[in-house]
Parts: structure tokens; C-alpha cells; sequence
């Protein structure tokens, strides 16, 4: 419902306060608009409302100026309500320059609201965004709001007094734009004003002049509103579970995730990282948590990062790696070593879209097979999958379990969508999750004979730190014996050995959560079955769609690989289901494979999540092409059509 | 200071090398040094990667890690990470060092890990039969080669000073000196790299013969010791620096006045001398043998604890203050109340 009553928001007349509102930043990529976008959340959480954000920005660091590759986007959907998606179609639109109004608008809902720094809208820039005529001035607005002003020369204006260069001033005007925000949405200036003068400690006259910007816009939103479509809009905050609360992006969850679950198994972690957008974020927040018992290190490529990690858990700390698609891709060959020579290890993917370098900065979840089958020989190991900023923190401490009480690498999968977004957190209490303590083995068996490959009864493996006193041993990549682990490729051994390693990850689903239902019955019509980051707009979609007497349901799987074991017979229950997810099909054919069920794929590989309409629109297609639909054709807003490449039933 | 003796550190494997294998003697050399320098089994870890050097550690009666091709060094870099008080070796051949593993070796090396790595240099490709490696000769006739080698091969001790070794030492297989020059490379802390020419007897059989054979071995061998004068034949030869073309020299030495012939003192500290030992061109110059340079600098791991250490001293450790860091908030009922 997050969207629905936004219709009704800034720009349009009458008393309704609305329940939500999507408001989209966007500028040039040097124009701070991530930051902007940053510390609006902020604000906003600090009010109370529930919030989801996207950020969306171009691969290039600084793309040239005023070019529409270059145009840098932060959306948030924030409201009264509880929030699951960054919006569909925002209800205002802040454009820094004419290459953001152009690369922006078609999102932009009829009746929404335009602010635009008119004093950016140059020939030259004009020209860079192959406009032709003045969008401003043409009339081709029409069907929005307009909000035109040279924000450049009020943002020059206001901070004068400081003396300040040209090129240093006008790097305020992402600060005055912030401060009109603020105000139209009613919103304390305090901590904007605080975390200024904390940034730019060093540089006092450029806090002040920021500030001076901030204030500016919000004192320019006083006096526009008398004369223009802008209003100021309250919403009421939404009423949350009581309880301390933060913003948290994906990387930040997965990082302390990974550290309370280091934490929960007694070990210290250690974690091999190479630079890769956007998996990065994780390696340096680890880098500042050395006093958790925390090694973080850089390694000379995707492989090395992998390969210490492993390294570090032979030697007895919990081995971490991170990375996204290309990388993971790289990791291979050691995820089949740690597999082989059955240590633990996590392995967080950060996926981001297409093939080989495909879209580094934009999302997807196409790295489904590559996490379940891409590694050669038969290669098990669990995978599971976080569905949202916070859940990934839940999911990063799921994955060390699994890791150090079945002995095996395990893949956490996260999208740059969950890694960039944020959303507000509920903070746990680290004494509500059961520890998991780790034992090694210490003590030969009888007779003094070391088996580092004899298996408890879940067919785990001990663990034996190099270090312990006789139980020296050696373990490698070579097929070994089941019990001694010394080299030995008899067709016993490998038969034995391969059995083993398959029936130890197919019972890791003997030990987690059956599958639930996240909305609706657990049997009917339609079940939309989804994973990983696409949780918000298809809860949201099902929600409409149910509130509409669609019978329908949703259900979001968190481990993927092993699936949990009630879940074939939990889709039984159901006539049909449709399986959306940002790629062609992969979960789809898990399912398939698994549970030999007729699952329908929806699948979209723009780069860009899901919009609820899509979803909404999908589901009533579904209903419609179904003998007995009970629920009859769902009115979906003209404006918000799925595109045709993101609906295949 | 634990005591063993050569037996102490057989493992129950039967050994897989080709008889008559270079490795055999490496093996052994190995052997017997561990009981010299009092080496623990239980704190010892050999890692290697793939091809035949590398099936080393399963011959050895300590904890081992036989891992992936070329990756040694990075195993190696997490395990000394996690546990600096493990003595770790890292066993690599020319194919598996240099060629896949180039990378990691470079930078375990730049990084200064403190590890013993011993290069199995045997200029050839054993374990897949034969094909030419990263350090055969100019013409080496391969399965992969059948007219002969076209490219220039790399040189090892070059290539590790030029990735900023701390230690190079150079031997080979059947040498005598090797167990000494094992230890002094076991006595450097940091990264210590040790180049050993293996004899491939079945696919590069006797390619280092020119010099390392007993016959004629004074004539081609030039062993290096710190503080000494560099002298090779019995004493009657020694290399010396012509000051014009910044380059060493090969002069007679009359009645052991080595000092009157201007020969040179070994200086393991001189990082140029070294470049210039490592790179002689064999036959007009002997093979340099020996410790060529040792000079210690802080380790990769050592650097990382410390920092780790500064970082952690007066931070709280608290988890549950962890989580709650940042800005926060704090709902009671509906109320919000920032904090």
C-alpha cells in the first residue's frame, strides 16, 4: 500500500496527508546527490517515518558534466505506513541540470512535482541533453508541476559571506536543495546541521556555508509556497514495535552479521577482500572493526582473497570472502577446495547485473546457478539468500552457522540493491541469538590414529587447528580416503567421498526454519514465490492483489541451497505459482529440479528492481488467464504498465 | 626447541616421484634440517599447490595443506595471519610459482610474510608431462613445443628481488649445502625464497649438469658466504667489479691473494650486488650459490597484529554498542525521540 494514497502529495490541493511519499534526487554525478539522498533518510527516520531508499548512479566516477550517463539518482519512498519497496513512480522529482529532468521524467507519476535548478538549464547544457528547446519554457511539463528557480545563484547567493570560489559555492546547492526538502516534508534541520560541522571539522568556513545553504532552501520553501504548486506535507510517523532504532544499508547488515556470527561461533574472523563495485562497501566496514577480533585483508586479486580466507579457517578463524558476480566467478576453483577439503568458509555475493563486467553498478539475481552449480565436479554447498537490508544481518550470522557446524563454504547472496539501500533497523539485542560455540578436536581417537575425514552423525567432519599436538595431518584437493583423508582415488573412495559430501548438504535442511508463509494462506490459487531482494514489491503486490480478493499468496525463500524440506509440499498446496526474479528464470528452474512443480517465471533484467505495479499487473494477468478467476481484472495505473520485457508468464 | 630426529618427520606415504627424482634429495634435505633447527611437527605446516613439487607436504610428518595451482603463497598469507606462531613452508615448482601462481608469489614476497619458500626449479612442466614451463630454456623441444621454445624464460632469484625479497638463496637438489642454506633460510624472518634446481629425470633429465655434478663443480659453483671473499675454483678465481661497465668480473686469483686481485667481499646486505649475482650469465660466470642476499625488514604479519592492536586499545568491544552505533532513535508506544 505504500504508494497508493500518493496521489495525493506535494504539489496537489486539499488536507489529506498522504501515506507515503516518493521522492527522487537527481543530478549530475559530481552534484552530491547521494549524499543529499543519504542524509534525507536520515532525517527521515529520525521522524519517524518507515523508509526505503535506492540509490542509482552511474558506473562512472565522474562522468562528464551534465551528460545523461552521468545523471546520478537517489529515490526514497518514505511514509506513515510500513515501507517495503523504493517506490514505483515518484511523486517528486528534484532535477540538478537538464540531463536528470530528461533522464528522469518518464519515472515521474502524472501530477508529481518538478523542482528544477532552472539556472543549469544552459544552451550548452541543454545541448549536452539533446534537448532541443527548453523543457522549462516549452510547455512540454505539462502534465506535472512545475517548481523552476535558479537554485545555482540562490545557493551563490546565500553563501557569499564565506568567501568561498565559484566551483567550492556551488558544490552547496546539493545542501540548499536539501534544506527545500526538509522543509516541505516538515523535517528537523538539527541533525544535518550537526553532521555538517562533524564532516567538515577540519574546514570550519565550509560547514558553515553548507549550512548556510540548508537554511537558505529551507527559507526559500517558506516563501514559495505562497506563490507556487509547493506545499509543505506532514506525515504522521508510523507505529513501530517500541524499541531503539538506526538506518542500515545491506553492506553495513552483512558486515556486522558476519561479525555477531564470528562472535556466536567464539572465533575470530578473518576476511579476504578484493575491490569490486558494489560487493567493496563490505570490506571497508570490516576494516574498521579490528578491536571485534576482526583481520581484514586486501588481497592481490579475487582468488588470493578467497584463498587466504580459507587459509585463515584451516588455521582456525572463521574465513570470510566477498565479492560479486565476476569475482565469485574467479572464486571458483577454491570454493571447490574448501568443499573438498570440508572447511568453513562464507561467501558473500553482492550480485550486480549481466555477463562479464555487465552493470557494476545496477542490481540483478542472476547469480543463482553460478552460486548452486557453477563449480566443476559435484560441488555442494549451501546457499541462502537476504531479502532486505536488515535481513541480511540475519542472514550473514545464518551463514556462519551453517558454515562452522556443517564444515563446508556456504553462499550468502545479496544484490546491489539490498547493499545500497537503506532502510530503518530495529537494533537486535546480540543476547537473542543462541551462540553456536565451535569445538576442536583436540585428542586422537583410539589408538592414536588421526582421522581428520570421520564423520559425526550429521556427517560432519572435525575440525583440527595445525598447532594441536599429535594430530598432525594433511589435507589437500586430491580425493582421499574417508576416514585417514590421505590421497586415494579408488572408485570406493570417490564413490564414498562424493556421496558423503552430497548427503552432509542435503541435510544442512534438516536443521533450518521450515519455509512460512510471508503473506496469505497456505494453499489456494496462486502462490508468488520469490527470493533474495524482490521480498518488497511482491509482498506489496500481493497485498493489493489480495486486498482486491485475489487469492493469493507470497512466499520468499531464504535458503535456496538445500530449499527447506516442507516447501514442496507447502507449493502443492497451490494451483499455481509464479516465480518473479531479476534474471531469466534461475530460481525457477531450482524449483523445478527440486520439487518437479510447475513454477511460472516473471523475470526482469533491466538493472533496475521490480516496480509493484509490474508485479500487481502480473498477478492479475495471471488471474485473468485462469478459468474461474475470482477475483476479476485489476485496475493497474495506466502509467505504471509493466514493461514489456519484465512480464513473461 | 622441540627434539626430533629425520625419522620424526616420515609420514606413512608411500612417495609417488618418478625413482631417480631430484625431489627425493630435496625431500631429505628437508628432513634432516627440521630436527637441526629444532622445528616443532605439531606448530610446522607445509602448503603447497599443484604439480609434483607440491605433493611435498604429504611426505612430511606435519600438519599439511596441499591446496590449488599457483595459490600456495595466499593460503599461506591466511593461515600465518590467523596464527603467526605456526612455522609455515611453502613448497612451488617453476610452472606453479611463476607461471599461475606468478601473482601471489610476487606479492607474498612484496608483503614480506614470514615464510620459508622453496621454488622447485626444474624448467619443466613434470606433472602434465612435459611441456615447457616459465623458466626452460630458449629452444626447450616440449610436447607443447615440438620446434622448440621461442620465448625468454623468466629467472627466479631476479624475479623475487625485483618483488622485493628480503632473502634469496640459491641451491640444488643433491647439494650437500642445501640443509644450511634451508636453515639460514629458516633463520630469516620475513619472506625467505630459495631457489632449488631439481633434476626432471624423466621429461628435462640433467639439464643443470654443467654445473651440478661433481666433476668440475669447483670450476661452475660459486658459493656465497657473508663476510667472505667471492671465490670459486679452489681459490684461483674470483669475481670482482669493473667500475666502467658497473658490472662483475671474473679474475684469476695468484697464490690465494685474493685481496691483490681486488675480489670482492660477499655482502648478503647489498641489495645491487645481489641483482648483479642473480642475473650472471652461466658458463663466463659460475652459477651463484648460497645466501645471495639476506637482509630482514618487519613482517606482513607482524605489521598486521600491531595494527590490529593499535586499532583495538581503549575501543569498546561491546557488540551490542556496536549495532547501535551511528544515529539512532528510540520508539516507545508511537513517541519518537531522537537521541
Amino acid at each position: 500500500m505504500a504508494t497508493l494514497a500518493a496521489e495525493k502529495t506535494a504539489g496537489s490541493p486539499g488536507p489529506a496527508a498522504p501515506e507515503a511519499v516518493v521522492v527522487r534526487f537527481a543530478g549530475d554525478s559530481g552534484d552530491g546527490m547521494q549524499l543529499t539522498g543519504g542524509q534525507f533518510t536520515l532525517s527521515t527516520a529520525l521522524a519517524g517515518n518507515d523508509l526505503a531508499t535506492f540509490p542509482d548512479f552511474p558506473a562512472e566516477i565522474r562522468a562528464p558534466q551534465g551528460t545523461l550517463f552521468g545523471v546520478s539518482a537517489f529515490q526514497i519512498n518514505f511514509g506513515s505506513t510500513e515501507i517495503e519497496t523504493a517506490g514505483d513512480a515518484p511523486d517528486v522529482l528534484v532535477a540538478m541540470n537538464p540531463a536528470a529532468l530528461k533522464v528522469n521524467l518518464e519515472a515521474l507519476k502524472p501530477g508529481g512535482l518538478i523542482i528544477a535548478d532552472s539556472g543549469e538549464f544552459t544552451r550548452r547544457n541543454l545541448e549536452k541533453a539533446k534537448y532541443e528547446a527548453n523543457p522549462l519554457e516549452d510547455g512540454s511539463l505539462a502534465r506535472w508541476d512545475l517548481l523552476a528557480f535558479d537554485i545555482s545563484a540562490l545557493t551563490l547567493e546565500a553563501v557569499k559571506p564565506f568567501g568561498l570560489g565559484n566551483k567550492e559555492a556551488l558544490r552547496c546547492k546539493n545542501m540548499w536543495t536539501l534544506g527545500l526538502a526538509l522543509w516541505m516534508f516538515d523535517r528537523e534541520r538539527q541533525p544535518i546541521v550537526d553532521w555538517l560541522h562533524a564532516k567538515f571539522a577540519r574546514s570550519p568556513e565550509i560547514a558553515e556555508a553548507n549550512i548556510a545553504a540548508l537554511n537558505a532552501g529551507h527559507a526559500y520553501g517558506e516563501t514559495a509556497e505562497l506563490a507556487g504548486p509547493l506545499r509543505k506535507t506532514h506525515l504522521d510517523p508510523v507505529p513501530s514495535p517500541a524499541g531503539l532504532y538506526r538506518t542500515i544499508t545491506g553492506a553495513e547488515a552483512v558486515s556486522l552479521g558476519l561479525v555477531a556470527g564470528a562472535q556466536l561461533a567464539g572465533l575470530p574472523m578473518f576476511f579476504g577482500g578484493y575491490p569490486i563495485t558494489p560487493a567493496s562497501a563490505i570490506l571497508h566496514h570490516l576494516a574498521r572493526l579490528k578491536e571485534f577480533g576482526v583481520t581484514t585483508f586486501q588481497a592481490e586479486d579475487e582468488i588470493a582473497a578467497i584463498c587466504a580466507a580459507i587459509g585463515a579457517s584451516y588455521a582456525g578463524h572463521l574465513g570470510v570472502t566477498s565479492s560479486s558476480g565476476p569475482g565469485i566467478a574467479l572464486k571458483g576453483e577454491a570454493m571447490g577446495l574448501a568443499i573438498m577439503t570440508e572447511l568453513p568458509l562464507v561467501i558473500v555475493n553482492s550480485q550486480r547485473g549481466g555477463p562479464s563486467t555487465g552493470l557494476p553498478t545496477k542490481t540483478e539475481q542472476s547469480d543463482l546457478y553460478q552460486a548452486v552449480y557453477g563449480r566443476n565436479g559435484d560441488a555442494p554447498l549451501p546457499v541462502i539468500a537476504a531479502r532486505s537490508p536488515a535481513d541480511a544481518f540475519e542472514c550473514a550470522i545464518e551463514a556462519c552457522r551453517i558454515a562452522v557446524q556443517y564444515m563446508t563454504p556456504v553462499i550468502l547472496l545479496t544484490d546491489g540493491y539490498i547493499g545500497n539501500a537503506a532502510e530503518p533497523w530495529k537494533v537486535p539485542d546480540p543476547a537473542a541469538y543462541e551462540p553456536f560455540p565451535v569445538s576442536f578436536l583436540e585428542q586422537a581417537g583410539e589408538g592414536g590414529q588421526v582421522l581428520p575425514f570421520e564423520r559425526d552423525e550429521k556427517g560432519v567432519r572435525p575440525w583440527i587447528k595445525p598447532g594441536t599436538p599429535g594430530l598432525m595431518h594433511r589435507i589437500g584437493g586430491i580425493e582421499k580416503h574417508p576416514g585417514t583423508g590421505n590421497i586415494d582415488y579408488s572408485p570406493v573412495s570417490h564413490q564414498a567421498m562424493t556421496d558423503a559430501r552430497k548427503a552432509k548438504i542435503d541435510g544442512v535442511a534438516k536443521g533450518i526454519p521450515a519455509q512460512e508463509i510471508a503473506l496469505g494462506e497456505a494453499s489456494g490459487r496462486l502462490a508468488v514465490v520469490g527470493w533474495g531482494s524482490t521480498f518488497g514489491p511482491i509482498h506489496q503486490a500481493v497485498r493489493r492483489a489480495r486486498k482486491k480478493g485475489l487469492d493469493v499468496s507470497h512466499i520468499h525463500v531464504r535458503h535456496v541451497w538445500p530449499l527447506p524440506e516442507n516447501l514442496g509440499e507447502l507449493l502443492a498446496g497451490f494451483d499455481h505459482l509464479l516465480v518473479p526474479e531479476m534474471n531469466t528464470g534461475q530460481f525457477k528452474t531450482v524449483l523445478r529440479d527440486q520439487l518437479l512443480v510447475d513454477a511460472t517465471p516473471l523475470t526482469k533484467t533491466s538493472g533496475q528492481p521490480f516496480q509493484i505495479a509490474e508485479l500487481e499487473a502480473a498477478i492479475a494477468a495471471f488471474f485473468d488467464g485462469i478459468p474461474g478467476n475470482e477475483g476479476g481484472e485489476v485496475d493497474a495505473d495506466a502509467t505504471q504498465l509493466p514493461s514489456p520485457q519484465a512480464v513473461n508468464p | 626447541m622441540i627434539e626430533t630426529t629425520l625419522k620424526d618427520w616420515e609420514t606413512d606415504q608411500e612417495v609417488r616421484w618418478c625413482p631417480g627424482c631430484g625431489d627425493y634429495a630435496i625431500l631429505k634435505a628437508v628432513q634432516r634440517t627440521l630436527p637441526q633447527i629444532g622445528a616443532d611437527p605439531a606448530k610446522t605446516v607445509f602448503v603447497s599447490g599443484i604439480g609434483c613439487s607440491s605433493r611435498f607436504p604429504y611426505y612430511i610428518e606435519s600438519y599439511g595443506f596441499h591446496t590449488i595451482h599457483g595459490r600456495a603463497p595466499a593460503f599461506a598469507t591466511g593461515i600465518k595471519l590467523a596464527n603467526p606462531e605456526l612455522d609455515v613452508w611453502l613448497v612451488t615448482g617453476d610452472g606453479d610459482g611463476l607461471s599461475i601462481g606468478g601473482n601471489h608469489l610476487m606479492h607474498v614476497l612484496r608483503r614480506n610474510l614470514d615464510v620459508q619458500i622453496l621454488l622447485f626449479n626444474n624448467e619443466i612442466y613434470g606433472l602434465t608431462k612435459g611441456q615447457y614451463s616459465p623458466t626452460s630454456r630458449i629452444g626447450t623441444r616440449s610436447p607443447s613445443t615440438p620446434l622448440g621454445s621461442v620465448d625468454r624464460p623468466a629467472n627466479p632469484c631476479a624475479f623475487a628481488l625485483g618483488a622485493g625479497a628480503r632473502f634469496v638463496g640459491r641451491g640444488f637438489d643433491v647439494s650437500k649445502n642445501l640443509p644450511d642454506l634451508l636453515k639460514a633460510a629458516h633463520g630469516h624472518k620475513g619472506a625467505a625464497f630459495v631457489e632449488i634446481f631439481q633434476n626432471c629425470i624423466v621429461y628435462n633429465k640433467d639439464v643443470f649438469n654443467d654445473f651440478a655434478v661433481p666433476k668440475g663443480a669447483e670450476d661452475h659453483q660459486l658459493w656465497l658466504a657473508d663476510g667472505e671473499p667471492m671465490l670459486f675454483a679452489n681459490g684461483t678465481k674470483g669475481l670482482t667489479l669493473d667500475r666502467d661497465s658497473l658490472s662483475l668480473e671474473v679474475v684469476d686469483v695468484a697464490d690465494g691473494d685474493w685481496q691483490a686481485a681486488g675480489v670482492l667481499v660477499h655482502n648478503a646486505k647489498n641489495r645491487a650486488l645481489a641483482h648483479m649475482l642473480v642475473e650472471l650469465p652461466f658458463g663466463s660466470f659460475p652459477m651463484a650459490l648460497g645466501v645471495i642476499y639476506d637482509d630482514p625488514r618487519p613482517t606482513f604479519e607482524s605489521a598486521v597484529a600491531e595494527e590490529r592492536e593499535k586499532a583495538s586499545t581503549g575501543r569498546d568491544t561491546d557488540l551490542a554498542g556496536l549495532l547501535a552505533r551511528g544515529q539512532t532513535w528510540t520508539v516507545s508506544g508511537t513517541a519518537q525521540d531522537p537521541v
